[in-house]
């Protein structure tokens, strides 16, 4: 399996009549679950937000991949 | 400041009940003659009902204001009379580029959709939209009345009472009917004592109406954080008459009066165009938003709509598009209570279901605020990651927002809705606003489903092969059209066909029933406003009785 980069986002059982819905339904959880973090904890969110999807995703090939995007876009 | 437009000054005439020291009563009394007043008064005229519109000054927005026309709104301005105009004089735009720091992380192509009559949205000046509304009003005999303040509003079971602050002195004025369409700072809302719950962003933005001189593409360009104006965003979008409207996001510390002298803008705008090419400036305002709404829209006889009822952030353009659809769903319930063949509570699921889509609105504008203006160090780096992931992942540009084009809500709650007993597949479920499709008419000619349908009553769609094979079919489908709520039938025919009695569309294009994934004997019954209610696979007057009597909340 290799990483996925097109929209991916859904919930099963819910119906989205705009395309943009499930992304944005993301990215509000996203930032609701930082809001009143200062910025040490916020970080510690996100380390272990990191390792939990890590995990779950398991394949280290595409954890391979992400990582490597990611490095991309920071440096 | 340069003038691409002259504002027309509506004479003030005094009410001939202020001279004769009586108060009249009216069945429909609307305050406030913004866009979304303006359309609740011709759809009253539409139906026949006759209407005051009151208005505390005497003409139209002043400023661009509202400069994006969705299609929803525009579907229901064709539906008015005025979207041929509107759409004419506005301009279309299908580009737009999106930079962070000084580079474009990438752009789209906003292709209209094909085979629907309009586009997903148009550009236009606020004051274009009214004065074209008010015209239409004139031609409509709405009674419109320029300077005109309510300044008490008394409610009684039967009546709303009115005092009514003219030139000449006070007036009062008696309303089966007062619907509310006074703005944001509505003045009705607070003379009753009425909340509007929601919050307020601590931010500031500037706008202004820019004349260019010289070439400029016809694209809308948004940037978060550029060089030019760094830590904040901008936007720059066309307008008619060669008109650009610029946001600048300045932060909550900006002083809005400075701000807005032209010493101030106009580097700013230099800055952003990088070059010498010349423009003038027609209009510069400094705003603050809210998004909030009231708990209920319905108060007894009193019925807000648009701002008055609920506030949006700008960005997705749901002001205007949302409160002439809060028009379209309201005023059809109203001519069937005041005719009697509904009760009063049919007028609670204008609440309900412009309570739905008002919350639909804020959930996704204050999302986009959030996108655009981060409120904390983790929301701006998530949204730098975005914009970083943008420029070369597809899932990353999803996630962009700097606004989502504003679309009509699927009322998939209502309870006025007859829940699918048949498989369907499609968005078409009950709930939707209808989607258009081309079609051919019984002339020749060629138009729109969306033209041919809605308006005055329900509406039930036949799909058929042949329209002429309908044989006693056709008789039962007729005899809904004498019902205490009528039904119309409409034909919608995969081959041209003509019948006696029934209007026939041709599928031309096939696309009626691909949209509506319609077979032979499909059925679908429409609301006035365009939104499907109920379908079946085959036609069953009872059925199509029952649901009739759900809508209209009969039962």
């Amino acid at each position: 399996m290799s990483l996925t980069l097109t929209p991916n986002f859904s919930e099963p059982g819910k119906r989205y009549f705009r395309a943009f819905s499930p992304g944005d339904d993301f990215y509000e959880m996203l930032i609701d679950a930082h809001r009143d973090l200062d910025d040490e904890k916020s970080a510690m969110l996100n380390a272990q937000l990191i390792l939990l999807l890590a995990n779950h995703i398991g394949d280290l090939s595409v954890l391979r991949e992400a990582l490597a995007r990611a490095r991309e876009g920071a440096v | 400041m340069l003038k691409t437009y002259t504002y027309p000054k509506f004479a003030y005439v005094q009410p001939q009940e202020q001279k004769e020291r009586v108060a009249r009563r009216y069945p429909v009394v609307i305050v406030g003659a913004g866009p979304v007043g303006l359309a609740a008064a011709i759809d009253c005229r539409l139906h026949g009902i006759p209407v005051v519109l009151l208005d505390e000054d005497d003409t139209v927005s002043i400023g661009s204001r509202g400069v994006c026309y969705a299609k929803r709104a525009l579907e229901i301005l064709d539906r008015l009379g005025v979207g041929e105009r509107v759409v004419q004089k506005g301009v279309s735009w299908n580009v737009g580029r999106t930079f962070f720091h000084e580079e474009e992380v990438f752009n789209f192509n906003l292709l209209p959709e094909p085979d629907h009559k309009r586009p997903g949205m148009i550009n236009l000046q606020q004051y274009y939209l009214e004065q074209y509304l008010v015209e239409r009003c004139v031609e409509l005999g709405v009674d419109l009345r320029w300077k005109n303040r309510v300044v008490s509003v008394q409610r009684m079971s039967d009546q709303v009472r009115l005092t009514i602050e003219t030139p000449d002195g006070t007036y009062g004025i008696e309303a089966d009917w007062l619907i509310a369409a006074d703005g944001a700072k509505s003045p009705i809302r607070k003379l009753m004592g009425l909340e509007v719950e929601g919050k307020i962003f601590h931010d500031r933005f500037l706008i202004a109406d820019v004349v260019m001189k010289a070439d400029f593409p016809a694209e809308r360009w948004f940037w978060f954080h550029p060089p030019f104006h760094p830590g904040q965003s901008v936007l720059l979008h066309k307008q008619a008459d060669n008109v650009w409207r610029i946001d600048f996001q300045l932060g909550w510390d900006a002083d809005p009066e400075a701000e807005k002298k032209p010493e101030k803008v106009i580097p700013r705008i230099k800055a952003m165009l990088g070059d010498e090419r010349e423009f003038e400036l027609e209009w510069v305002s400094v705003y603050t938003f809210q998004c909030r709404r009231m708990q209920e829209f319905r108060h007894g006889r009193v019925l807000f709509v648009g701002d008055a009822a609920h506030q949006v952030s700008p960005f997705g353009a749901r002001g205007a598009n949302s409160g002439i659809q809060d028009a379209d769903n309201l005023i059809w319930k109203l001519k069937l209570v005041m005719d009697g063949k509904a009760p009063e509570k049919l007028l609670d699921t204008y609440s309900s279901e412009r309570v739905a889509a008002a919350d639909e609105n804020l959930m996704n504008s204050t999302r986009s605020t959030d996108f655009i203006t981060p409120k904390s160090n983790t929301s701006r780096l998530f949204r730098n990651a975005v914009l970083t992931l943008a420029e070369h992942h597809a899932f990353g540009r999803a996630l962009v927002n700097s606004g989502r084009l504003s679309v009509p809500a699927f009322l998939v709650e209502s309870p006025l809705n007859t829940a699918d007993e048949d498989e369907f597949a499609g968005r078409m479920v009950p709930g939707a606003p209808m989607d258009d499709a081309p079609v051919g008419l019984e002339d020749g000619g060629k138009g729109w489903l969306l033209d041919q349908i809605g308006g005055q009553g329900f509406q039930l769609l036949y799909f058929t092969d042949v329209a002429e094979r309908l044989g006693d079919k056709l008789e039962r489908l007729r005899e809904l059209t004498v019902d205490a709520v009528p039904v119309e039938p409409v034909v919608v025919s995969e081959k041209a066909g003509r019948l006696d009695g029934a209007r026939v569309l041709h599928d031309l294009m096939h696309l009626v029933a691909k949209r509506y994934d319609a077979r032979e004997g499909s059925v679908y019954l429409l609301r006035p406003d365009q939104h499907v209610v109920a379908r079946w696979r085959r036609f069953d007057a009872h059925k199509v009785r029952a649901a009739v009597a759900r809508a209209t909340c009969n039962i």
